[in-house]
């Protein structure tokens, strides 16, 4: 039997494999059964939270600081600010400046999605979205500007809860 | 037997559509329900599911792409010939139909050394893809191209030799005398399933179907076509309808060849005889010639589906490796085959 053993490891195996997945694949949905893939525009896959599908911008967070913009490799972050003048913070203070977002702009046709710019922005202004549904009959029309990328902070999901006994950043 | 007496043009029409149906149905049904289909599943996917229901449509819109395309020619290109190669790949396929039998009257051609004229016929693709490969100036196709003709060549022998097995037990090489001596003969004295040559000849049919796997060559033996080694070998420099012709040629040889294979040893359009208390071929009802060749449709599907299913399933073999197989283990076994049958024909 140890003869047969062996060749049903060399030869059976491998058609055995095939054979199960094409039984598992025909198998109806309701008996645990169905193809690996999904049926792209008719049924939606639901991407895992930290999928790197487009990078959003919360403007409040930004300080037009640049960061982003030199750290990105493909060059495709445009950023414009200008300095205003803000009310003061206590009564009888100097005014403030603070740095106005003119423009904030990714051009996704060129971004390679490494992800440096929201590892690099310490102000916590760029997140990543799972969103992936983005795309344009042309390619100019993947710059988009900071009210689209704005829109996209939406779905962001929730930061998940930390581990058990991680340690919290200090504030 | 029916009587119908049609005017020898009417005839001819009449066997150039059945053979055109007989080669093309199968090629199509093959491509779409193993190519397509159970390929996909066997990968955990559905394949097309747009084109129609299921995507059943999907090879017309396949079709159609490949007509749209360009008829490109490489400048070096032996032109003439690289326009031919294809066809000639294909003809073969349509010669072999032609000794098929589909019923016990429903045949295009009763050749009495029917087996003997397939074989000799089948070698004539060969041909084609030599010089598909020789006359498309690229290495690629070249390689593959000698490659195809050495594998060929080599996978002809055992094939022969594993026929023989089961004309030496049938007595003739007439495809409908084979499919009427497994139908009306009977195993031990017991006649229920007749003696389908699959039992009595298993190891010529293991033979003959690696052979088969071999000539067709499908995975495990895709070496001409070994896409990751020579592009896609002979087929590298042909586009558009030239390479469609090929692909044509290549599924459409899989449905005659497990045709040939399913006369040869799942006993054909036949069911056993003595079902029905016939015990000759004139015996047989003429209603066999509608349901013969739905039975022959079945078992080529069947052995079809066992062909794919190797493809799907096994790694490509080495160059070497192959060759030595051939050599080394399917003739010699193919060999005993012969001389064990032939002694065991005499005995009894």
């Amino acid at each position: 039997m140890g003869f047969l053993k062996d060749r049903y490891n060399e030869y059976g195996k491998g058609m055995a494999v095939t054979l199960n997945t094409l039984v598992q694949t025909v198998k109806p949905k309701k008996l645990g059964g169905g193809a690996a893939t999904v049926q792209y525009p008719h049924e939606k896959e639901a991407p895992p939270l930290r999928a790197r599908g487009v990078i959003a911008l919360r403007e409040d967070n930004c300080t037009s600081c640049m960061l982003c913009a030199r750290s990105c490799p493909d060059w495709c972050i445009y950023i414009e600010g200008h300095k205003e003048l803000a009310p003061p913070r206590r009564a009888g203070g100097a005014p403030r400046k603070v740095n106005k977002l003119d423009r904030f702009d990714i051009d996704y046709a060129l971004c390679m999605y490494c992800g440096i710019c929201v590892d690099v922005c310490p102000f916590d202004a760029l997140f990543w979205s799972p969103e992936y549904e983005y795309s344009e009959t042309r390619i100019a029309d993947l710059l988009h500007d900071k009210t689209k990328l704005g829109e996209w902070m939406e779905t962001v999901p929730e930061a998940p809860e930390l581990e058990a006994g991680a340690e919290k950043k200090k504030k | 037997m029916i009587a119908v007496d049609l005017p020898y043009w009417a005839q001819s029409l009449l066997r150039v559509l059945g053979g055109t149906v007989a080669v093309l149905l199968p090629a199509g049904a093959i491509v779409y329900l193993f190519l397509f289909k159970m390929m996909s599943f066997m990968q955990s996917r559905l394949g097309p599911m747009e084109a129609g229901p299921y995507g059943s449509m999907q090879l017309f819109a396949e079709v159609g792409k490949w007509l749209q395309k360009e008829d490109i020619q490489p400048e070096n290109a032996d032109k003439k010939i690289f326009k031919i190669a294809p066809l000639i790949v294909l003809v073969s396929t349509f010669l072999l139909v032609a000794v098929v039998p589909f019923g016990p009257d429903a045949y295009f051609t009763d050749f009495e050394a029917g087996i003997f004229y397939a074989l000799a016929v089948s070698s004539v693709s060969v041909l084609g893809i030599l010089i598909a490969g020789w006359s498309s100036a690229n290495k690629y196709s070249l390689l593959g191209g000698l490659r195809a003709a050495g594998q060929l060549i080599a996978y002809e022998l055992p094939m022969v030799l594993a026929v023989i097995g089961v004309v030496i037990q049938a007595g003739s090489m007439n495809l409908n005398q084979i499919v009427v001596q497994q139908n009306a003969g009977s195993m031990f004295g017991w006649d229920g399933l007749g003696n389908p040559y699959l039992l009595t000849q298993f190891v010529g049919f293991v033979v003959f179907m690696i052979a088969v796997q071999a000539e067709l060559t499908q995975a495990p033996f895709d070496m001409p076509i070994a896409e990751s080694e020579l592009v896609s070998g002979y087929m590298t420099e042909y586009s558009g309808f030239r390479f469609l012709i090929f692909f044509i040629a290549e599924f459409a040889t899989v449905g005659v060849f497990t045709l040939i294979a399913s006369v040869l040893f799942l006993g054909g359009w036949g069911i056993p005889f003595s079902w029905f208390g016939w015990g000759s071929l004139d015996d047989v009802d003429d209603w066999m010639n509608i349901v013969g060749p739905l039975i022959m449709l079945t078992k080529m599907f069947a052995l079809s589906a066992l062909v794919m299913w190797v493809r799907f399933s096994y790694p490509r073999l080495r160059e070497d490796q192959l060759q030595r197989f051939a050599w080394k283990v399917l003739i010699p076994v193919s060999v005993i085959n012969i001389m064990v049958t032939a002694v065991l024909k005499v005995v009894f």
